[in-house]
């Protein structure tokens, strides 16, 4: 879908050469042309600037002798972050996605048409919350409200692995840190989800309805198998939001340095990018670079984790009618 | 809503009005459940669950309604089956699960608002807005250095992405289709636009923190460096929000141009920008509202001063995010008046941040181009 138009060449005609200030325009023409050129070529040269500076200091914690290394080993000690990183955020992403597509089907769907925008900003307004108001809400309220909850699933499914364990006497656990996560990315999941399921053809919608199915079966034959792709590529965009997220984390989670599945106990591996932000402040000599290297992980699962996603986008765009 | 099918029946029951009214409307709305079940069985199964935890002795408001919401799901599947059938039963089940996960989605709102609101009024007074934290220990101060450092350094990042995120988007979509070479260039700078939207705060923060410290030595801290980090998060926002923008622009007002002999810049520059600066500026003041609130990468960038400092280039500095971290991570004793100034900060930042939101909101509602939809 172009949209930009070739322009047709005023020096064409003989009135455009009569009429025209040739130079001007021309030298006009350059520099704008120029400017807009170069500034995104400049958007590249960012990115391989962020590149090339973070392997450039990263390199000195994966060559140097692991006994010089203040943390230790490179690997091992980044291993459980690495896993604490993709726990926390598939678990927020479980508990986001569900409830994600629900509003952004009752909004698309089922809210009453004049109040549907009005309840889209609402959920908006989640998103436009700052990280570090979420760690202050996460200590304050969510963490003391879901104690007793923790403790009566540590009781009724303690026989399920994650349930199990001493049940922390704070609440600060990875439980509580996912949560605060999947509060974090619901907004971007359902406004993604919102969009897609309002994209979804009229034809196919009514077709459904007038067989006579009812409103669910309608949204179970027309708008899921439309919207499929774009779900799972607002899950994956919601999964790569939810790895980099710094300081709700950093502030709710009490971190330990183990691989753990317990959901319960204070016994949750911490995140990259809470550790860094932890560890930076008082981090010196190749702290630093072993910490800029543990940044570096972080950016490559995300990475991976956002090219996955736009492939998927891009492959809807090419079969959906929707474009 | 949910007496949808009965409101409808009696109006496409209109040509048999005369032989009886109520007749027909009999008809057609019999099996089906009386539009005020859903209500009375939502407020019952709450109370009946309610007794029940409280004969237990494990009486909460979040147990009692989550299992009430259950409870009602249960026994409305059960009556709609019995009444009106297998699929309508779905059909009920399905309209209150995704009804009540918008509910459940605002009660994080509100809880946050409501925790942030009440804790922060306390210390949301004159002289939280006058005076820095400079040589205060225990009660007092305030926050005004954090305010500055805050629209300082936002307002040196806007500097340095706007024109870039700007200028960018203008090459995707006016420049990009001259040549085989820029088309090739102009997607591989899509793509790599929406890796930059992808790229992690705290990453951004250690990038603007290496490139610092190789210009200037380690440990170089200053409100420029913040700005650099925050502008590489910045930047792919405005461009991809100026590029939906500027995509919106008609092509027919580029051609009328392009034949009165406008020469291309120009056109840009007099049509295309004007036409679709609402939405611009929606993006850019949605997109500052997204950076301002940005602690990670200020911790390792712009560091943390207790007074005021209003030198971009030199000193650390401090934001109202990093002090409303600090001031709740690393309290002295006692800790109330710390934790009472974080909340002040996190209230006055989420002031900041929903005003700008609506600003945003009102300028894309106010003068947005008239669209399809």
């Amino acid at each position: 879908m172009s949209t930009s138009v070739e322009p047709r060449d005023p020096q064409a005609t003989p009135e455009g050469e009569a009429s025209q200030p040739t130079s001007v325009g021309r030298g006009g023409e350059l520099v704008f042309s120029t400017i807009s050129t170069v500034s995104g070529l400049s958007i590249l040269a960012i990115l391989a600037a962020v590149a090339f500076f973070l392997v450039l200091l990263a390199a000195p914690a994966l060559t140097s002798d692991p006994a010089d290394l203040p943390y230790g080993e490179f690997w091992q000690w980044v291993a459980p972050f690495a896993f604490g990183t993709v726990w926390a955020a598939v678990l927020a992403l479980l508990m986001a996605v569900p409830v994600a597509i629900g509003i952004a089907l009752f909004i698309s769907h089922y809210a009453p048409r004049k109040l549907a925008n009005g309840l889209g900003y609402i959920v908006d307004l989640l998103a436009a919350v700052p990280s570090v108001v979420f760690g202050l809400w996460g200590i304050n309220a969510l963490a003391p409200a879901v104690m007793p909850v923790y403790g009566w699933l540590n009781k009724a499914f303690g026989w399920f692995p994650p349930f199990a364990g001493g049940v922390s006497g704070t609440g600060r656990t990875m439980l509580t840190a996912a949560i605060v996560l999947a509060v974090m990315v619901l907004p971007i999941i359902t406004a993604l989800c919102r969009e897609v399921f309002l994209q979804t053809p009229k034809l196919h919608e009514e077709a459904s309805l007038a067989l006579g199915a009812t409103r669910w079966e309608m949204i179970k034959q027309a708008v899921f198998p439309f919207g499929m792709p774009g779900i799972i590529s607002a899950a994956m965009l919601g999964l790569g939001r939810a790895l980099g997220e710094t300081m709700a984390v950093a502030m709710v989670l009490s971190p330990s340095d183990q691989i753990s599945f317990e959901l319960l106990t204070p016994n949750g591996p911490n995140t990259i990018a809470a550790n860094i932000a932890l560890n930076f402040p008082e981090a010196f000599g190749l702290g630093i670079n072993q910490l800029i290297a543990s940044g570096l992980v972080l950016f490559v699962i995300t990475l991976a984790v956002n090219m996955a996603a736009r492939a998927i986008i891009a492959s809807r765009a090419e079969f959906s009618g929707a474009n | 809503m949910t007496t949808r099918y009965s409101e409808k029946s009696p109006e496409t029951g209109a040509e048999s009005r005369q032989s009886g009214d109520e007749a027909t409307r009999k008809a057609l709305v019999s099996g089906q459940l009386p539009s005020f079940t859903p209500i009375a069985t939502l407020v019952v199964s709450i109370v009946v669950v309610a007794g029940v935890l409280a004969l237990f002795g494990s009486f909460g408001i979040a147990m009692t309604l989550v299992l009430g919401f259950v409870t009602f799901l249960v026994v409305m599947r059960v009556l709609s089956h019995v009444v009106e059938g297998s699929r309508r039963a779905a059909d009920r089940t399905a309209r209150y699960v995704v009804t009540g996960a918008f509910v459940l989605a605002l009660l994080p709102l509100l809880s946050l608002l409501w925790t942030v609101t009440s804790k922060g009024v306390q210390r949301f007074d004159g002289e939280f807005f006058s005076s820095s934290m400079f040589a205060i220990v225990g009660e007092g101060g305030g926050a005004v250095h954090a305010i500055w450092g805050t629209l300082i350094i936002t307002g040196i990042t806007t500097l340095i992405a706007v024109p870039i995120g700007i200028f960018s988007s203008i090459f995707l979509v006016e420049y990009s289709n001259e040549t085989p070479l820029l088309r090739k260039t102009a997607s591989v700078l899509r793509f790599f636009v929406d890796v930059m939207t992808g790229i992690p705060s705290i990453v951004a923060g250690l990038f603007a923190y290496t490139l610092f410290s190789f210009i200037f030595g380690a440990g170089y801290k200053s409100g420029l460096a913040g700005a650099v980090a925050l502008a590489v998060l910045m930047i792919p926002v405005v461009v991809r929000s100026t590029e939906e923008m500027l995509r919106l622009v008609p092509n027919e007002l580029r051609e009328a141009s392009y034949a009165l002999g406008v020469p291309k810049w120009k056109t840009i520059v007099k049509v295309v920008l004007p036409t679709s600066v609402a939405g611009i500026v929606t993006g850019v003041i949605l997109a500052i509202a997204r950076v301002i609130g940005e602690t990670a990468p200020l911790l390792m960038t712009a560091g943390l001063y207790t007074g005021m400092n209003t030198n971009a280039l030199q000193g650390q500095m401090t934001t109202l995010p990093v002090f409303a971290y600090y001031q709740y991570v690393t309290p002295g004793i006692p800790q109330e008046p710390y934790y009472a100034r974080a909340f002040a900060s996190a209230l006055t930042l989420i002031i900041i941040v929903m005003a700008l939101n609506a600003i945003g909101r009102y300028v894309a509602y106010k003068f947005a181009p008239k669209t399809g939809r």
